[in-house]
């Protein structure tokens, strides 16, 4: 009994994880109508420019992490403003085609920077340790994942719901066109709302650094469960993407434990059956 | 797309050109090993096998409007079915077609799932049903050899039992051996999308409700074109075993879906022999690459990157549409006259 309750404590930060990558993805999906392929490797260049910020130069821990973001987010602007930005009339071929170069350049892009090995960079003093939670001991990192993660939950409600930007974010979403009709500046809004999902991912990427492994090529794995998490919780859809991934990640906490050889697989069912009988995702329509 | 009737080269029809250069291509094909040797040998089959994956693909894609991302698990199924019955069997023809019919009895039951959606959602639904093939391939160890994968598959000699039996050990009769069956492949899949069949695919890409008014049930036809795909896909896949000896789970995984994607897009979507331009250039372009840098994919994004905002076309929309009306101005005015 303990030994399950725990295994949720550990799908749930888990979970965080997922959902710091997911969000990013499904509002860039909802407000700019594409699906970045590039949002994996946008996590892992956070991942990588925090490491390099904190691993190797000794910044401090915190102003490491508001580096990475500010540097993946100079990235996603080039993204945008000179390639993305053209290719919003195209088929989704095409969008995905586009993205996916922008997957291989990071990759080769980051061998070339950093090497070819992975590495973990040392975990900050005040994270280190753990702390018993039934009757095991529960990493205090996690825990400060955990935090981070609901965090940025209240955090991105708060801003679509009750500030002026969340407003216009919102109304270009539902009609496009409409909201450039009565003014709303949507190439800048594009640019914006696409600066800050990539920085939603480089935040993953950037807490991810302590524990988990940090490598060229993490893209395309993360990108993958990204969209697993936005599928079941629907395209575009903030409050399904924070529940997709607390049901992907408590998941797969339980099938390491309980059926190690399918734990992969059965995410994939669970992504398959929601796009079959709701493809808008179990929080759309 | 411009007409071609009355375009002329050189005072002779378009058709007749493309025909000479076609027959010509062929020739050269077969040619290879005497004139090239073994490793342009090895290039050209992975161009025909990336070929056959990118022309099943863009039956999809390109004739019947949709967008699959989860070719590699057909790829793999019949890759994995092919090295399977190879290490129990090894006699070529037994692996080549149980891979193939593997990879379509998957394709038909996933087939009936996914064409109950179109444009992204279709893509969604096929990129995950190929990350489930992975996820069992990586895995499921005590079938697939998990990480590892199968290892020692026999290049097994071509046979029917009391009647014939060629070595297929030498590079080069293997390489005869997937030519003629690409050829073959290709040139059946040429026949499909020109008869009723493929005018019908056509038909559901530009006006899906149009095709279904005149009594025609899309969904089957869909289903049809789907499966087709993923035979293709098969056959591609149950082609490599015998070349590498090794089959191993990246071959399954999103990625490699993502390389039809790539040959279609560079060739050109609307063409017949676009997938075949562009696995070609595929290849081309990552030889020519590594012969400087080992970070090739990084030049290869590069090019994705100008392709997709220079030239959505394709490179052989290009040819077409600017080319040859060049040529026939420049040279063929004068041979009318």
């Amino acid at each position: 009994m303990e030994t399950l309750a725990f295994q949720g404590l550990v799908g749930l930060s888990l979970a965080m994880y997922l959902w710091l990558i997911a969000a990013g993805l499904t509002i860039v999906f909802g407000v700019l109508g594409i699906l970045n392929f590039a949002h994996g490797s946008l996590y892992m260049l956070g991942a990588y420019f925090a490491f390099t910020c904190y691993g190797l130069w000794g910044i401090n821990f915190w102003l490491s992490i508001l580096l990475s973001l500010i540097g993946v987010a100079l990235v996603s602007l080039v993204m945008e403003r000179f390639f993305l930005r053209f290719i919003y009339h195209l088929d989704v071929a095409y969008q995905l085609l586009l993205t996916f170069g922008f997957i291989l350049i990071f990759d080769d892009a980051v061998k070339i920077t950093w090497g070819g090995v992975f590495m973990i960079p040392p975990m900050p003093d005040f994270f280190s340790g753990a702390i018993p939670i039934f009757g095991r001991s529960f990493p205090v990192y996690n825990l400060f994942i955990i935090g981070a993660g609901i965090g940025v939950a209240i955090g991105l409600w708060l801003i679509l719901e009750r500030t002026w930007w969340g407003r216009i974010i919102r109304a270009s979403a539902s009609d496009r066109e409409m909201a450039g009709a009565i003014g709303v500046n949507i190439p800048i809004l594009f640019t914006a709302v696409f600066m800050f999902g990539a920085a939603l991912a480089a935040f993953g990427g950037a807490l991810s650094t302590p524990v988990r492994v940090v490598a060229p090529g993490i893209g395309a794995t993360v990108i993958i469960q990204a969209f697993v998490v936005t599928v079941i919780g629907g395209l575009g859809n903030l409050k399904g993407a924070f529940v997709g991934a607390i049901i992907v990640g408590v998941l797969t906490a339980y099938g390491i434990l309980l059926f190690p050889i399918f734990e992969l697989f059965i995410i994939f069912v669970v992504m398959a059956i929601v796009l079959l009988l709701k493809p808008e995702g179990l929080f759309g329509g | 797309m411009m007409t071609r009737k009355g375009v002329s080269i050189f005072g002779y029809g378009y058709k007749k050109v493309s025909n000479l250069l076609l027959l010509l291509l062929i020739v050269v094909l077969f040619f290879v090993p005497q004139l090239a040797g073994k490793y342009p040998m090895y290039m050209a089959m992975h161009i025909l096998i990336l070929s056959v994956f990118a022309l099943g693909f863009n039956l999809l894609l390109g004739y019947t409007g949709l967008l699959s991302f989860g070719q590699a698990g057909f790829y793999a199924c019949g890759a994995y079915g092919c090295g399977k019955v190879l290490i129990l069997i090894p006699s070529l023809l037994p692996g080549i077609i149980s891979g193939v019919l593997f990879a379509g009895v998957t394709a038909v039951i996933l087939g009936f799932l996914c064409i109950r959606h179109t444009r992204i959602y279709f893509a969604m639904l096929t990129l995950c049903f190929g990350m489930m093939i992975y996820s069992l391939a990586w895995k499921w160890h005590t079938m697939t050899g998990g990480d590892d994968g199968l290892v020692g598959i026999p290049r097994a000699p071509l046979e029917i039992p009391g009647i014939f039996s060629i070595d297929m050990s030498s590079l080069q009769n293997y390489y005869y051996f997937v030519l003629i069956v690409c050829l073959l492949a290709i040139g059946l899949l040429y026949r499909i999308v020109k008869s009723p069949f493929g005018l019908i695919l056509q038909g559901i890409r530009d006006s899906e409700s149009r095709v279904s008014f005149s009594g025609v049930s899309v969904k089957n036809y869909r289903l049809i074109a789907f499966t087709i795909g993923g035979l293709y896909a098969g056959l591609a896949g149950a082609l490599l075993p015998p070349l590498e000896n090794t089959v191993t789970p990246p071959l399954a995984h999103w990625t490699h879906s993502a390389e039809p994607v790539l040959a279609t897009l560079l060739g050109g979507i609307h063409t017949f022999s676009g997938p075949v331009v562009g696995a070609f250039l595929f290849y081309v372009i990552k030889d020519v690459i590594v012969r400087f840098t080992e970070y090739w994919l990084i030049c290869l994004g590069v090019i994705v990157l100008a392709l997709v905002m220079g030239l959505p076309g394709g490179v052989v929309s290009i040819f077409e549409q600017k080319l040859i009306p060049w040529v026939r101005l420049r040279f063929a005015g004068r041979s009318l006259h």
